[in-house]
């Protein structure tokens, strides 16, 4: 799927599905139609692949949690502090 | 390291929080930050992309949260209203920090070509926790922030965050198929984005 495929309507076409397609939302027939467009196109096959890769590797990083210090600033900054401890 | 000494079982559940947090009690304020605080702060984070100004927006966030409490209407979830509040700041915090010069209310309008999957390497990695170096977080991080702010608000909601589609859209203020449309966009650029070190990073390991 080099830029000179891509002006293959196919490819093309089914690229504004491919978020829904490695979501699960896409109904069945069209993604057949994916699945048997990837059996011959290598290049739609990979960019399926990393974009579901892409899409794992975000889920998977570790949530932000707020900093101890910075509760603590904005709990002053609501004047709030008597809800801490005094540890 | 101090923290906060709050129960947060006296509430019974998000309807009994929200009432005492209408009534303006100083109790159910806290609540709020000890439940919702640190996503929050997650969000304000990979918006602005710098600590001090995601603790700014976060302090903002809450101080408008606590102030308008009497006119959340429920009709969404308090964490949904809470994100809401929380990227309308941060993006406020973008806006004058003059990172763009075009609409952040709106999705950039591209060129269907800036679309097109450039990069077609395979990647070896499998994701998973054990997969993220610290090398390869940075380089997430970094192409996050480099999301326009429209894009980027609806990445971080959906698929940092983990909300539905639904709340996400909500959180926005903008109908479902508007915030796909945005997560799509914003998926095939950070994939690009991605290619360019864990291709090179698969070729190694081939080699």
């Amino acid at each position: 799927m080099t830029e000179r495929n891509h002006k293959h309507g196919e490819c093309r076409e089914l690229l504004k599905d491919l978020s829904d397609y490695v979501d699960g939302d896409l109904d069945e027939t069209l993604c057949i139609e994916i699945e048997h467009h990837m059996a011959e196109c290598d290049n739609c096959r990979v960019v399926v692949d990393t974009l579901r890769k892409t899409v794992l590797l975000y889920h998977a990083l570790p949530p932000e949690s707020m900093p101890g210090e910075v509760e603590t600033r904005l709990l002053k900054c609501l004047e709030l502090s008597e809800y801490l401890s005094v540890q | 390291m101090p923290g906060l000494t709050i129960d947060l079982n006296i509430y019974a559940d998000e309807e009994a929080l929200i009432e005492a947090l209408q009534r303006g009690d100083k109790y159910a304020c806290a609540c709020m930050i000890k439940h919702h605080g640190s996503q929050v702060y997650a969000v304000a984070l990979r918006i602005v992309g710098d600590p001090d100004e995601a603790e700014e927006v976060v302090q903002e966030a809450f101080i408008s949260a606590c102030g308008k409490m009497g006119s959340f209407e429920g009709r969404s979830k308090l964490s949904t209203w809470l994100y809401r509040i929380t990227t309308n700041a941060a993006l406020m915090r973008l806006r004058k920090r003059r990172e763009d010069t075009v609409s952040l209310d709106e999705p950039q309008v591209m060129d269907e070509g800036d679309l097109l999957p450039r990069q077609l390497g395979d990647w070896s990695v499998e994701p998973g926790q054990q997969a993220l170096s610290s090398e390869l977080r940075q380089v997430m991080e970094r192409a996050v922030q480099e999301l326009p702010p429209s894009l980027r608000v609806a990445f971080v909601l959906r698929d940092v965050q983990g909300l539905s589609t639904q709340e996400a859209a909500e959180a926005l203020d903008i109908t479902e198929t508007a915030l796909k449309v945005r997560l799509h966009r914003a998926r095939l650029q950070l994939r690009e984005r991605l290619a360019g070190y864990l291709v090179e990073q698969s070729e190694e390991v081939a080699a």
